[in-house]
């Protein structure tokens, strides 16, 4: 008896052959002001909340007062953006140390920003996995401005391995929401239904470099 | 001659409370699809390319299949052929046999519905809880989805309500924060609970192995997360070829489906958990579906010479991405609602994957409630020619017919003979004008025929009455002619 590929298989007629068709040209490379002011605006829209840090510092002193404001316990993932905002204090757990399903806030770490979409794209890692971003109802993402891209071309442009780099990617596009009763928009479903991105702004985050690990390091 | 169709369509016009959803569902989603693609500036050219794309991979379906299944298994992962729903359902219940899972959770799937795995599941006595909200509400009431983006639109929340009251013990609220408040803190636990994740996809990737999800809620990223087995059931269909191809078809999905630019959450998942990753599952499987499927790739139809898009009129079903666009234009669609398609599938597409699915016996006269006005066709992301295909399908399900063929052909030759015949003509026209109207319309064997079409007033005089009246106009009148 033929196993089911070959059947399935069997049905297909011979492959045409040719390239798959090219893609459409790139738009322009978009200026940086640009670039973060077209991401504020689309993810603000969305309901996220966006800080725009100076220094590292200012960048932690929100995430603190967030964790206070919000109270709770708080989950930090331990990649190296989020870790250079040396983030202490009783409220603060680095990932794996704490269960992030009973925490109130989680901060990760957000690889790129896409701006005609207002995106975070966030890449399982070690220190921060698929689940961290999801788990806490309130969610911060620290992302620095010069990751912000203009959108998934030049994202896929930027990552011609996404598959090789992490077993999961996603693109967070606002908070978790839904329609499904009356079409009524309600916000915090699943995931978090509050999205903070903090923004660390570029000249200021190089003038940290001095005192504190490189923000921007790779990964691995 | 009356169908179920034909009986589920009146049920659904005599419905008050459905015609009002269904036309702020319409409006509503059209609306937002309109504003989204009137805001890209290349929506038109990514539909081009979108279709060009999806043309390529199903003419080179095998070869991405292949590659697709070669990628997922360097990833360690697992892949299943299934030829049909059972296939399927037996695979993903024996192995959630094997691993001892009793508990599943599910995330909205067209195809896990199309194969109806949670009753299959539950047969084997595996708890499979859907998690999307709008699946959650109708599986605790044991209904089907009734649209492909919304599946419990039609359902109030007063009746949702009473089902949260009733099946999980929460006090009568129709506040619907709390209801879905409810639902999150019931799902969180089943998600912490389960063993088994089940997710459909919107997207295959044949060069990386990778399949793609898009959502709103998060309950994707949960199912595929946080049990310890994730099984992805996909249509063979669903394969494209590369990541790049992601920036053309997630706009169009998005925009197409709800009118955002991206849906909050677009994972894309390349196997299971690596070394260092703190979480995600330990196996991945994914069960490439047929079910139907590459029939479409055979066109029974003879091809006439010169006829470049005919051949492939059949197979383009398999383009569609499922954003339920069509669902939201059809004027059928907007007027009988999603519980009148015999099918899980609705609207135009529905139309036209059903009788191609599952034959037309299973679907009667579906491909003929349509007006074909094309407004699928214009809204449609991949470009797919539903309009077009309808009128194939009602050609094929008339010449499936027992006699079909000799009945239509012998009725259009006795049509043309009679129109022939001037005096058949003036026979006819005038026993029309004779027989009162409402003896027309009670008349028994057209009374079900007459039911969905308006019978034209019969003027009192023909035309070729008045005009012969005209060209030999009485004494004394002038013509108007000079002489």
């Amino acid at each position: 008896m033929k196993s089911a590929r070959e059947q399935v298989m069997g049905r297909i007629p011979a492959a045409g052959g040719g390239a798959p068709p090219e893609h459409l040209a790139e738009a322009t490379a978009w200026p940086p002001e640009k670039l973060l002011a077209r991401f504020m605006a689309e993810a603000s829209a969305l309901g996220a909340k966006i800080f725009e840090a100076d220094s590292a510092a200012s960048a932690a002193e929100y995430l603190r007062q967030l964790a206070e404001q919000k109270g709770g316990e708080a989950v930090v993932a331990r990649r190296p953006l989020v870790e250079a905002l040396h983030l202490s204090g009783p409220r603060f757990h680095p990932q794996g140390t704490f269960p992030a399903a009973e925490a109130t806030l989680s901060i990760t770490q957000a690889d790129y920003g896409l701006a005609d979409t207002g995106s975070l794209v966030l890449f399982s890692a070690e220190g921060e996995g698929r689940t961290l971003s999801l788990l806490a109802p309130v969610n911060a993402v620290v992302l620095p401005a010069s990751r912000i891209l203009s959108g998934l071309p030049e994202l896929f442009a930027r990552e011609p391995a996404i598959a090789d780099r992490s077993s999961a990617m996603v693109m967070v596009t606002g908070p978790s929401r839904t329609a499904d009763i009356e079409l009524t928009l309600t916000i915090g479903v699943h995931g978090p239904g509050e999205l903070h991105v903090v923004i660390l702004r570029e000249p200021e985050v190089r003038s940290q470099k001095v005192s504190h690990p490189p923000l921007l390091a790779p990964d691995s | 001659m009356k169908t179920v169709l034909d009986e589920r369509i009146e049920t659904a016009l005599e419905d008050a409370r459905l015609q009002a959803v269904l036309e702020q569902l319409a409006f509503r989603f059209a609306t937002a699809r309109n504003q989204a693609a009137a805001d890209l500036p290349n929506w038109e050219e990514l539909r081009t390319q979108a279709h060009a794309i999806k043309r390529h991979t199903i003419e080179n379906l095998s070869t991405y299949l292949q590659q697709l299944e070669a990628r997922v298994r360097e990833r360690g992962g697992t892949v299943y052929w299934a030829d049909d729903a059972a296939q399927a359902c037996s695979y993903v219940v024996e192995l959630a046999r094997a691993r001892g899972v009793k508990l599943a959770v599910k995330s909205k799937s067209m195809v896990t519905e199309e194969i109806e795995l949670n009753h299959a599941l539950g047969r084997a006595g595996i708890e499979a809880v859907e998690t999307d909200l709008g699946e959650y509400i109708i599986q605790l009431a044991g209904e089907k989805p009734s649209h492909i983006v919304a599946p419990a639109v039609h359902k109030s929340r007063a009746q949702i309500a009473d089902l949260f009251e009733k099946k999980l013990g929460l006090p009568h609220t129709e506040d619907v924060a709390k209801l879905t408040a409810t639902a999150r803190a019931v799902l969180r636990q089943k998600f912490l609970a389960a063993g088994m994740g089940i997710t459909g996809a919107n997207f295959a990737i044949a060069e990386s192995g990778s399949i793609v999800l898009m959502e709103n809620e998060g309950n994707i990223r949960f199912s595929s997360s946080a049990p310890k087995i994730h099984v992805a059931v996909v249509g063979v269909e669903k394969v494209i070829p590369r990541m790049a191809d992601l920036a053309v078809f997630l706009p169009l999905l998005a925009r197409s489906a709800t009118g955002q630019k991206l849906g909050s959450y677009v994972s894309i998942l390349s196997g299971a958990r690596r070394p260092g990753e703190p979480d995600g599952p330990e196996v991945f499987h994914l069960v490439l579906l047929d079910n139907g499927r590459t029939r479409m790739l055979a066109d029974p139809v003879a091809q006439p010479e010169g006829s470049p898009r005919r051949p492939t009129l059949r197979r383009q079903t398999l383009y569609c991405i499922r954003c339920g666009a069509c669902l939201n234009v059809c004027p059928v669609y907007r007027k009988i609602g999603g519980h009148a398609y015999p099918w899980v599938y609705s609207g135009p597409i529905g139309a036209i994957l059903t009788p191609q699915m599952l034959g037309f016996p299973m679907a009667p006269k579906l491909p003929f409630a349509s007006s074909l006005c094309g407004a699928c066709r214009d809204v449609c992301p991949v470009k797919i020619p539903i309009p077009e295909m309808l009128l194939l399908l009602r050609s094929l399900e008339t010449e499936s017919m027992p006699g079909g063929r000799w009945l239509e052909r012998t009725g259009f030759r006795l049509w043309a003979w009679a129109m022939r015949q001037p005096w058949l003509y003036r026979l006819g026209g005038r026993a029309a004008r004779f027989i009162p109207a409402r003896l027309l319309a009670a008349a028994g064997p057209l009374a079900w025929w007459r039911k969905t079409r308006e019978l034209p007033v019969f003027p009192g005089e023909s035309f070729r009455d008045w005009w012969r009246e005209r060209r030999a106009p009485p004494a004394g009148m002038t013509t108007g002619r000079r002489p």
